[in-house]
């Protein structure tokens, strides 16, 4: 499936909230986590990545460290904040509405189900 | 050499990326990090290091467009990014010249104009007085009304409050020697500067981000007409020492070039910071990062002193004008100095002179406002007291808030962002606070 280039840059806040909540992590493990959950089929620019973690830095939902392994090159670390998860928790609740508002307005499968399910 | 020739061609890369103002060296490492990582996962897969360098370089995407989104989000170092559309660099600058000297010019001949009519400097009529303000500023409002492209709805929306305040300030019935006008003189550019904000945000003036923007440029303006004010004081000085032997006096020739360079260098000002403003971006820190401690010691001083002797006796209408210019120029100098700052780093020192700076601001305002409550209600409420009374609560409740987020950011318990959208959100408070004075004032005080 082809996935519409601003419903891939609306779920990228929460996608990247919810993977920070795990663990902290850097940015080609997020995009790598990125990848494996959708499949492949959120199609991101790996670039802009960047942009965003920098600006839910400054937004006060992430905080970095810089951190350099024994071997190999330095790396910048993004850890969720308690603001991040409150801004995750709030993420949530308006994806599931709107999800709960589509499946109830179209008759695919979960639609239906609950509908079969109620009768 | 496989190696080396990977090594070099990422090397190339990554000097195109850092050519981009907006992304800074630390941006660099970390997507040249990330551009690895691609490479040695794409190579152990089976690519040559070859295959592996294009595919990773092709999935981190068009680098215009990483790096216009890069100067979204940091448009503290790339602010002019809203300025400056993709065109070609020469080409802007070349055009970008005649326009802006146009509006000068046409600036600077409408000020002459007026001059003429007012009969000034030998009379000096009020009206010429509280309207300057619409002389100069349309012309800047227009300059970046073009420069930003604003369609027709952006040209009315611009111009209306101009035409507004025109009518009003004309219709309005002045008492001969009225305060209230006095006050609107004063008020009044101050009004058209928020006005202003409009085309220069290009109508965007929701966004946090770009009223920052236009905090940064203020800053800016003052300091290069400061500047272009100082050069022109001494091309002044030189001309009057050549001409005064040759029995020309020089106060006729200022009455010509004096008004019409103080017109057209507003809008040269701001064309100097739109294309220019490279050498003022590293200066501008430095000021701020000079001039901040400076203030908070001179504050600080101030209030232990006025704490000590009592403000009683001391204050006076000049006192106070002067606590109140203090005032304004400590904000802008924290405010400033926030425009300055990148917004995702930590607490540093300047932060907590900063601080010093906003609580002696702070104490000074509470000493001020003291008095000026007691005056008001020994003498009643006159036009002057009551702009007084309202711009230092204005101040006031400002610099309280400043004061208590700077206190929580500097323990950590809040981001600096909340700083900002204090500051940036308390912008249109003191638009409409001059705006009230233009306005609602002088019909408060039936125009004495």
């Amino acid at each position: 499936v082809h996935i519409d280039k601003d419903l891939v840059a609306a779920s990228a806040t929460p996608l990247v909230l919810a993977i920070l909540a795990d663990d902290e992590s850097y940015g080609y493990a997020i995009l790598k986590r990125v990848r494996a959950l959708s499949g492949g089929e959120l199609q991101w620019t790996d670039g802009m990545l960047y942009p965003l973690l920098h600006r839910l830095r400054r937004l006060g939902y992430v905080t970095t460290e810089w951190r350099s392994p024994p071997e190999g090159r330095r790396r910048q670390y993004y850890k969720i904040t308690d603001d991040g998860r409150a801004a995750l928790a709030d993420q949530q609740r308006q994806w599931s509405a709107v999800t709960r508002a589509l499946n109830d307005v179209w008759p695919g499968s979960r639609g239906l189900l609950t509908a079969v399910r109620e009768a | 050499v496989t190696v080396q020739e990977l090594e070099s061609q990422i090397a190339e890369w990554r000097a195109y990326v850092a050519s981009a103002p907006a992304v800074d060296g630390q941006d660099v490492d970390e997507l040249e990090d990330h551009l690895r990582h691609q490479i040695a996962e794409l190579t152990e897969a089976g690519l040559t290091p070859d295959e592996g360098f294009l595919i990773a370089v092709k999935r981190m995407g068009d680098l215009d467009a990483l790096s216009r989104e890069f100067a979204r989000e940091h448009s503290g170092r790339l602010w002019k990014q809203l300025v400056l559309a993709t065109d070609d660099e020469t080409a802007r600058s070349a055009s970008g010249w005649i326009e802006a000297f146009a509006f000068a010019a046409a600036a600077a001949v409408a000020i002459q104009v007026a001059r003429l009519a007012a009969g000034f400097p030998d009379d000096e009529p009020t009206w010429f007085a509280r309207n300057i303000g619409l002389i100069v500023l349309p012309f800047l409002a227009a300059y970046f009304a073009r420069h930003r492209h604003l369609d027709l709805r952006g040209w009315v929306l611009t111009a209306a409050p101009f035409a507004l305040a025109a009518l009003v300030i004309n219709v309005y019935p002045w008492d001969a020697d009225s305060d209230t006008e006095m006050l609107v003189a004063l008020a009044l550019p101050v009004t058209l500067w928020f006005v202003i904000a409009f085309p220069y945000m290009g109508g965007t003036v929701k966004s946090h981000e770009r009223r920052m923007d236009f905090v940064r440029f203020t800053g800016e303006w003052v300091i290069y007409y400061v500047l272009i004010a100082l050069g022109g004081g001494v091309l002044m000085g030189l001309t009057g020492a050549i001409l005064e032997p040759a029995g020309i006096e020089v106060d006729r020739v200022a009455a010509w070039v004096v008004p019409s360079g103080a017109a057209g260098a507003v809008v040269v000002a701001a064309w100097l910071v739109e294309s220019k403003q490279r050498v003022v971006e590293n200066m501008a820190p430095v000021l701020t990062m000079l001039f901040t401690p400076l203030f908070a010691v001179m504050l600080a001083c101030a209030t232990v002193v006025y704490a000590v002797t009592g403000l009683g006796d001391a204050f006076d209408r000049e006192l106070l004008s002067v606590l109140d210019a203090l005032l304004v120029v400590v904000l802008a100098l924290v405010l400033y100095g926030m425009s300055a700052r990148e917004p995702s780093a930590s607490p540093t020192w300047m932060d907590g002179i900063q601080l010093v700076a906003i609580a002696g601001a702070l104490a000074l305002d509470l000493m001020v406002l003291g008095a000026m409550i007691a005056r008001i209600g020994d003498l009643g409420f006159t036009p002057n007291r009551t702009a007084a009374l309202g711009m230092n609560l204005v101040l006031l409740v400002n610099l309280a808030g400043a004061a208590w987020l700077s206190v929580r950011f500097l323990r950590g318990r809040t981001r600096f962002h909340r700083l900002e959208r204090w500051q940036t959100g308390y912008l249109p408070v003191f638009a409409l606070f001059a705006a009230t004075v233009v306005v609602v004032l002088p019909l408060v005080f039936g125009f004495s």
